[in-house]
């Protein structure tokens, strides 16, 4: 029971992570690659400035801003510089290698000060105690302050985002990655719309990794590898759980379940013996399949057609 | 009012490729008219919209609208005093946005786009009203994305749209060419009606002799790069079908010369 809560509350902080990539990959067709970079720079970030005294919500705050300000340079790079985007991101990802080793002044920083967890789970100690009993089973009661702390950011970010979207301003980001050339017509900047874009993706990212360290107690250079695939995997499972609908506020709901389930898959597959070395691979293939898959399967149902009778 | 002057612009310049597509062009539009461009393929009717829109810039000369010198404007910032229809079907509409939005993004026109929220206050009641001119039942449609109507339905809305915030110019680049001809005849009676209420300057490329004839009060064809003719008024209206697809003619028999043979021979043979 412990572990399901535990789990959650993971997915909750990766259901950021797929509001960001959402809107990158879904908004703006756009695999941002700078993803790998940005969710350790959020957790760098924050823990350095964690371990300085700063409070927790300042903290997470500057590792959001560091997020959108690298997520604003890949878009740099991409629009005034015509480079490819997916190249522009690999740039970025690549420099903030260093630049996270850098802000944290070792691979791997552990954080030992209030985050901004903390409040939440003494809140919970404090109103049930020690440990609490769900379904039969006691759980430490600091994790169901944990579970409420992430519903309530992933609540919050995700009514903002869909919000957010339905603006002038968003409205014209949809529509760069909709049709860019019907949005310079009507007299908007893409080149601008594409770095607010990025920027924002990235801000998201870079809160779940900035969430994600506080919930782990560090923060590691490492940490950042194969973001960008699990944001994709969360996306593309969210978006076959809800179907193909048209609604903005579904498809960002989606994206959020689609990380809580992934997380829940993960977790169960590493219960029933899978190596968590093999993780990634097994991460990769399965968006692999769920990009491949449909229309693939489409294409033998057309060969079938062709050999049945008329 | 539009004017070019001495617009010149030559692509892929020092390649074998090298195309002069205007040569020293000059030409002004009266505030309000109505403008047909028809020439042979490669003679530059379509640079000319390309680059009145500012899809490119230009090798020399300036564009004006008004007194407003709009040569060096990006195309972003050129929107607010053109409205553009695009001969793809498809190009003038997001179609993962609503009619409703698609609109309201147009109805916006070169304006910043704010955190507003897009659809709060928007003039459903006169775009409902729009809509039913065009006579497809689009009126009952505001609130389905866009992608899923025909190409037809969504060309005349991108019109709609290039017309909802009275732009100075109005550019239609074939805007017909790529439907079918019962839509392609709805959306031409939906231009001559918005035209007629409209004031833009309007420039409308066509490869369609019978629109040529039958519509605007000025007709220009270019060829390689220049204005080869330019009638208006009386001439413009006598103009027949038969006579332009005679002058497409003489076009093409001017094009088996070069240009300097074409010279000499024209002043003694015409």
């Amino acid at each position: 029971m412990s572990l399901l809560i535990a789990t959650l509350a993971i997915g909750l902080v990766f259901g950021v992570l797929a509001l960001g990539i959402y809107l990158s990959f879904r908004v703006y067709q756009l695999p941002d690659i700078t993803a790998d970079g940005s969710f350790p720079l959020g957790a760098a970030i924050t823990a350095r400035l964690l371990g300085d005294g700063v409070d927790p919500v300042t903290a997470t705050i500057a590792g959001m801003t560091g997020g959108a300000l690298a997520g604003a340079i890949t878009g740099a790079i991409h629009v005034h510089f015509k480079v490819n985007a997916l190249l522009s991101g690999i740039l970025v990802m690549t420099a903030l290698y260093s630049v996270n080793l850098r802000i944290m002044g070792a691979s791997n920083v552990p954080i030992k000060a209030n985050t901004i967890f903390t409040p939440f789970e003494q809140g919970a100690t404090a109103w049930f105690g020690q440990e609490t009993t769900i379904l039969g089973r006691s759980v430490p009661s600091s994790d169901l302050g944990l579970l409420l702390a992430t519903t309530i950011v992933v609540g919050v970010a995700g009514i903002l985002l869909v919000l957010f979207l339905k603006t002038e301003l968003g409205a014209a980001m949809r529509a760069t990655g909709d049709n860019a050339r019907m949005l310079r017509a009507l007299g908007t900047s893409t080149d601008r719309m594409t770095i607010l874009g990025l920027a924002l993706s990235n801000a998201l990212v870079a809160l779940s990794g900035s969430l994600f360290a506080q919930m782990q107690s560090f923060a590691d250079a490492q940490m950042g590898i194969g973001v960008i695939v699990l944001g994709l995997a969360s996306v593309i499972l969210g978006q076959s759980l809800i179907g193909p609908v048209r609604s903005i506020a579904l498809a960002v709901i989606g994206a959020v379940m689609g990380a809580v389930l992934f997380r829940l898959l993960v977790a169960i597959a590493i219960r029933m013996g899978l190596d968590a070395n093999d993780l990634k691979l097994v991460t990769a293939v399965v968006v692999l399949a769920a990009i491949v898959g449909p229309t693939w399967l489409k294409s033998m149902g057309r060969k079938r057609g062709k050999h049945a009778p008329t | 009012m539009l004017r070019l002057d001495s617009v010149c612009k030559t692509f892929n310049l020092g390649t074998a490729n090298e195309v002069r597509a205007l040569a020293n062009v000059t030409i002004q539009l009266a505030p309000g008219s109505f403008t047909v461009v028809i020439g042979t393929n490669g003679s530059g009717k379509s640079t000319l919209q390309g680059a009145i829109s500012g899809a490119f810039d230009l090798d020399r000369g300036s564009i004006t609208v008004d007194d407003a010198d709009i040569t060096r404007w990006p195309e972003h910032r050129r929107a607010h005093l053109i409205g553009r229809v695009f001969q793809d079907p498809f190009a003038g509409t997001a179609p993962g946005l609503t009619v409703a939005e698609n609109l309201a993004l147009a109805s916006k026109r070169g304006k910043w786009r704010t955190l507003a929220p897009l659809l709060r206050g928007a003039r459903r009641g006169e775009w409902k009203d729009l809509l039913a001119q065009i006579g497809l039942g689009l009126e009952n449609r505001l609130d389905d994305p866009i992608g899923l109507l025909s190409g037809g339905q969504r060309q005349s809305i991108t019109l709609l749209m290039a017309t909802l915030t009275s732009p100075k110019v109005l550019l239609l680049d074939e805007h017909t060419a790529a439907l079918d001809p019962r839509s392609a005849e709805l959306v031409i009676s939906l231009t001559t009606r918005l035209v007629a209420h409209s004031s833009a300057t309007t420039v409308m490329v066509t490869h369609s002799m019978q629109q040529a004839a039958t519509l605007g009060d000025r007709l220009i064809a270019m060829h390689r790069g220049k204005v080869y003719l330019d009638v208006s008024g009386v001439e413009k209206q006598h103009l027949t079908e038969s006579e332009l697809l005679a002058l497409f003619s003489q076009m093409r028999r001017d094009d088996r010369f070069d240009d300097d043979a074409c010279a000499l021979v024209a002043a003694q043979y015409r």
